[in-house]
């Protein structure tokens, strides 16, 4: 690990605050992401997990404080700049274009730079998808379109991904099959920030966790190192 | 027959003729609509003067650049378009997030200024702009004599209208175009500028609008009121053909063109009302427009 503490970190988070028109969402989040890490953010309804990322990546209504990016600070850039240089996105709902077709939606990101996954290794990682590019994207089952979501931004050459609840309401055996594409991702060198409710499925993939509270960072966890007191405490802090 | 006179062949394929010009400059404008409403979410009340000066800008090519018809083709709609974008910048990029009702008093205020500035230079009348000498003339049919001029404006609009639907529909830049359209946001988030293509959208449709105005000045005189003329018929258009929606947008411009040609030839009096009949009807029946999306 020498060598990654010397490293800027992927994304450093510091005192981020943000709103939605005159909602103070979050109020001062700290936090960081190491380069090949996979991080998750754990905590209730509300609690400011998917604000957060859309402050890191910009489409917030207005944010404030710190977001480093590979020592780059990008708080006053507008999303797509934060897109070039090499974030990418899998929102919550999803946001398959249903006036695309599935091909079109999966070329859409523009390339952001080299090292993106070719589209035969995608089609590995995610049969379904080949056999349904020429639907349209509203057509999708929920399990194909979290698939789409994930696939079309592994094309950009991004190496940071921020995917939030990519397990949400989808069938156990989907939910198996994005875990084990996250850990595949993983060992590929991909850095990923998770936002999940699910622990259980969390704690399969993930080096760290911070469980977020009311627009902040409440406590931090290494997967390698929990213990009962840790466990204890994320009983009382998720419910789990 | 109760109209009391008898209908020659040569009326009807006349006024049909006359219908699918009209068509063709409908097609173009609500086109130029559907496609700006659609990215900005703004009823272009300045499609009409952008139109009049797509015209305006063709006659002064030539005769104070002595640049022709087939020059002005290319040159009226990158200035205008041009023209469009500035506005799109400086005034139309301010109203974004705010209620659509700002973009329609904006651009109608902006059509009454630049249509009041015309007035005001050239006065009311028209100028003339002769056809080019290359479609001047007429060829026998057989049925009926076609001026080259009127057969060159329908298969030129319709080639321009197939090739917007085709590079919205069927190419990666339409993509993106389609993407930035359903959803900005996440558009953006993954590298888009939105905010250039939204710019560039609406130079693209004012760009047909001074097309359709190029196209027009040989036909009708080179007026500043020629704008406000049409463009009440083209709303109706968009609102028949259901806004924003690109392929009803074209289909619904030939078609009323057509409508209100057969309508001068079996019941003139009706001819200047029939489409905002039909408009009427539509809005009763299906609110959306016949092609628009059902909310």
């Amino acid at each position: 690990m020498a060598t990654a503490e010397k490293a800027p970190p992927t994304l450093a988070v510091a005192g981020l605050n943000a709103w939605y028109g005159e909602s103070h969402i979050l109020h001062g989040v700290d936090f960081e992401v190491r380069p090949g890490e996979v991080v998750t953010l754990l905590g209730r309804n509300g609690a400011g997990k998917t604000t957060t990322l859309k402050a890191i990546m910009g489409i917030v209504g207005k944010r404030t404080g710190s977001v480093a990016f590979a020592g780059r600070e990008t708080i006053g850039l507008s999303s797509d700049r934060v897109a070039r240089l090499g974030v990418a996105i899998c929102p919550e709902e999803r946001a398959i274009f249903a006036s695309l077709s599935v091909r079109e939606n999966l070329m859409l990101p523009p390339r952001v730079a080299a090292g993106g996954l070719a589209l035969e290794r995608i089609f590995t990682l995610f049969p379904n998808l080949a056999e349904r590019l020429a639907s349209g994207g509203g057509k999708l089952s929920g399990g194909e379109q979290q698939m789409l979501a994930i696939a079309r931004i592994l094309r950009t050459g991004a190496r940071f991904l921020m995917l939030d609840e990519p397990t949400e309401g989808l069938a156990p055996v989907i939910v198996r099959q994005i875990g084990a594409t996250i850990a595949e991702l993983k060992r590929e060198g991909f850095t990923i920030l998770l936002v999940e409710q699910n622990f259980n499925f969390a704690r399969t993939v993930s080096d760290r966790y911070y469980v977020m509270e009311h627009g902040h960072i409440a406590i931090g966890f290494a997967n390698a190192d929990l213990d009962a007191n840790d466990m204890e405490q994320l009983h009382v802090r998720l419910g789990v | 027959m109760f109209l009391g006179h008898a209908i020659t062949i040569q009326q009807l394929f006349g006024q049909l003729l006359i219908g699918l010009i009209n068509g063709s400059f409908y097609a173009l404008l609500s086109l130029g609509l559907a496609v700006i409403f659609g990215m900005l979410n703004i009823v272009n009340f300045a499609h009409g003067a952008l139109y009049m000066m797509g015209a305006f800008c063709a006659y002064f090519l030539l005769h104070e650049f002595g640049l022709n018809y087939w020059w002005a083709l290319i040159v009226a709609p990158l200035m205008v378009g041009a023209f469009g974008a500035l506005l799109e910048r400086t005034l139309l990029a301010r109203l974004r997030g705010l209620d659509p009702l700002y973009g329609l008093l904006l651009t109608f205020g902006l059509a009454l200024v630049v249509q009041g500035l015309f007035q005001n230079f050239f006065g009311a009348s028209g100028l003339p702009y002769a056809i080019p000498p290359q479609l001047s003339g007429a060829r026998n049919l057989g049925f009926m004599f076609l001026p080259n001029y009127r057969a060159w404006v329908i298969g030129f609009s319709a080639s321009i209208c197939f090739a917007t639907w085709f590079a919205i529909e069927k190419t990666r830049l339409g993509a993106y175009l389609r993407a930035a359209t359903e959803n900005p946001t996440i558009a953006r988030a993954f590298g888009l500028n939105v905010p250039r293509m939204i710019t560039l959208t609406y130079g693209f449709g004012v760009a047909l609008a001074a097309l359709a105005g190029v196209l027009a000045a040989p036909i009708n005189q080179v007026r500043p009121g020629m704008g406000a003329d049409i463009i009440a018929v083209v709303f109706a258009v968009v609102v028949i053909g259901g806004m924003g929606s690109i392929l009803g947008s074209i289909i619904t411009g030939f078609a009323l063109g057509v409508v209100e040609g057969l309508t001068k030839v079996f019941y003139p009096e009706a001819s200047n009302t029939v489409v905002f009949v039909i408009m009427a009807v539509v809005l009763l029946i299906r609110p959306a427009g016949l092609f628009g999306k059902v909310a």
